[in-house]
């Protein structure tokens, strides 16, 4: 069977070699079983530490022991999980989540929680009402109104008129489509962003600013906060160019009580100049995010600037009281600047960046005015 | 026995106790105190019931095997450490399977086990690793290395029931089998 001598001898010494690992083996198990005696074990110990090579062999022997009893571990515990799994039915499983903690809670007190919430409803609105505060709410805002422009009412006179004039004459002109509101907006910066009140371009289609020249220029909102009432809009018309950088600079600290203050805007579709002073440091109510300014504003005049004397913005125009007369508020500036920290300056086309340089200090009021003006626009909402 | 311990509320302590000396009533318990919940987040997230019982039983192994691993504290209640591995392990099925997204409203509390699911995961990649290693041992190979190894029989037992002729063939069969998976487990 064997051919050569070389053949024989690499058997043998294969035979060799497995015998000796067949050996090693029992060994081992013997020695892991614990079926050697005290002599043999230490002989066992002796021989792995003498030789590294066997002790690592008996190493991996071990792991691989160890390997397959966690195997067989697990496969016994899924066993037994499965076993307690059929028990289990989903009918019994519907009970029993119905019986979990919040639900066994509302099933011992939800009537009483009920009860106890309805009572404490009652008392809560029972002592607004019998406190006037209903009252009071309702008193408030008939008196306060935010000046936009309703354009409507204008319209249905200038209809009127219309019809009285195409009697006269067959050929009349056909009037451009009106804005239905309106109010004002100022430069925010030269390049063409625009401030004005939240209100004025609420549920608005489309937004056009035109200047005191006439031209209009489509704009896009790019910012809102209707608790301070503000509104960030964005000159987007191609025919838009920037005018002369912007005259005026915007106060970030609160001005003082009896300040001379004038504002322009367009309750007409003239620019109209209104002046006065700051008769409080808050607004309506006491709401400290605005001024009261005695100057007489109209619907229209909402979203104008109010400037101080040396040409600092200190506030912009957003309502006035039904009652009193030229009782009037201006959201302060601060919070106008706040809205444009607050915008993502990385969303935006242009650069927004706030003039610093004040080119109206010492300039007579209607030398400030004529430089204003350009920065003044009309918002008008379609 | 089992409706005794059922019908009252074991603490956490010792229902880990109970798992950790193998105890079957603490893993009852666990199944009829915390499945419901599983079974509620796993049905409501386009699971079946199947689904909710296989998350379970990863969840309740997952527990095992920390128990087991001596270092264990529980460091959260036993039903948000339940909860926060099965929400980890549904959560990853649904991923894998490109399933809807997962929009539970979130009534439970969650701790972070990203740990004890690693953990887990290890070990059952090894235990994957030995199921194929057995399997491509064939028989008689497999066994009688369990019949040695994990039902601990004696060779003599083994030569009888294998008819081997004499203790050393079953000892040779033994040895070549051992060293094949040895090759196939260790690589």
């Amino acid at each position: 069977m064997f051919t050569t001598p070389e053949e024989v001898i690499f058997r043998l010494k294969y035979k060799n070699e497995m015998k000796k690992g067949i050996d090693f083996i029992e060994q081992a198990d013997a020695y892991v079983r614990g079926s050697m005696n005290e002599e043999e074990r230490r002989l066992f110990e002796e021989y792995c530490k003498e030789n590294p090579s066997e002790a690592s062999k008996y190493r991996e022997h071990v792991l691989l022991l160890e390997k397959l009893n966690e195997y067989q571990n697990r496969i016994d515990f899924r066993s037994k999980l499965e076993s307690i799994q059929s028990k289990l039915e989903t009918p019994k499983i519907h009970k029993l989540s119905g019986s979990t903690g919040i639900v066994k809670l509302w099933k011992n007190y939800g009537y009483s929680a009920l009860i106890a919430a309805s009572v404490a409803l009652v008392i809560v609105f029972s002592t607004l009402w019998m406190s006037g505060f209903y009252s009071d709410v309702k008193d408030n805002s008939s008196k306060y109104s935010a000046l936009k422009r309703d354009m409507n009412r204008i319209v249905n006179n200038v209809n009127a008129q219309n019809k009285v004039i195409s009697n006269i004459s067959s050929n009349s002109e056909k009037a451009v489509a009106p804005s239905t509101f309106g109010g004002t907006g100022f430069a925010l910066t030269s390049n063409g962003y625009i401030a004005t009140n939240y209100h004025v371009i609420n549920g608005a289609d489309s937004i056009y600013v035109q200047n005191t020249k006439g031209v209009s220029f489509k704009t896009e909102v790019v910012y809102i906060d209707p608790t301070y009432d503000i509104a960030i809009l964005e000159i987007v018309d191609p025919t838009f160019k920037e005018p002369a950088p912007l005259p005026y600079t915007f106060k970030k600290t609160e001005s003082d009580l009896g300040q001379d203050v004038y504002t322009i805007g367009f309750p007409r579709e003239e620019a109209v100049y209104g002046r006065g002073y700051l008769s409080s440091t808050t607004g309506f109510g006491g709401d400290t995010i605005a001024y009261q300014v005695s100057i007489p504003v109209n619907p229209g005049n909402s979203g104008g600037p109010v400037l101080d004397d040396s040409g600092n913005v200190i506030g912009v125009i957003n309502g006035k009281q039904k009652e009193a007369d030229g009782a009037a508020f201006a959201i302060k500036t601060s919070y106008l600047l706040k809205s444009v920290d607050a915008i993502s300056k990385d969303a935006l086309n242009r650069k927004m960046q706030i003039n610093k340089t004040n080119l109206l200090k010492g300039l007579s009021r209607t030398a400030q005015i004529k430089k204003i003006q350009d920065f003044v626009y009309i918002v008008k909402v379609y | 026995m089992v409706n005794n311990i059922k019908s009252r509320v074991l603490s956490d302590q010792e229902v880990i106790e109970g798992i950790a000396n193998g105890s079957t009533d603490e893993l009852e318990y666990l199944y009829a105190a915390y499945f419901p919940m599983v079974f509620q987040l796993v049905t409501k997230n386009n699971g079946s019931e199947d689904d909710a019982k296989d998350i379970f039983q990863e969840a309740v192994i997952v527990l095992y095997d920390r128990v087991n691993s001596g270092d264990f504290v529980l460091s959260s209640k036993l039903k948000t450490f339940l909860y926060s591995v099965c929400r980890r392990l549904w959560l990853k099925r649904l991923n894998k399977n490109d399933r809807l997204s997962f929009n539970v409203q979130e009534h439970e509390e969650i701790v972070a086990v990203e740990n004890d699911l690693l953990e887990y995961q290890l070990k059952e990649e090894q235990f994957l690793l030995m199921e194929q290693s057995l399997h491509l041992l064939g028989e008689p190979c497999q066994t009688i290395i369990s019949d040695f190894y994990l039902r601990n029989l004696s060779m003599q037992e083994i030569c009888e029931k294998f008819g081997y002729t004499n203790a050393d063939n079953a000892k040779t069969q033994k040895y070549k089998c051992l060293q094949r998976l040895k090759k196939l487990f260790f690589g």
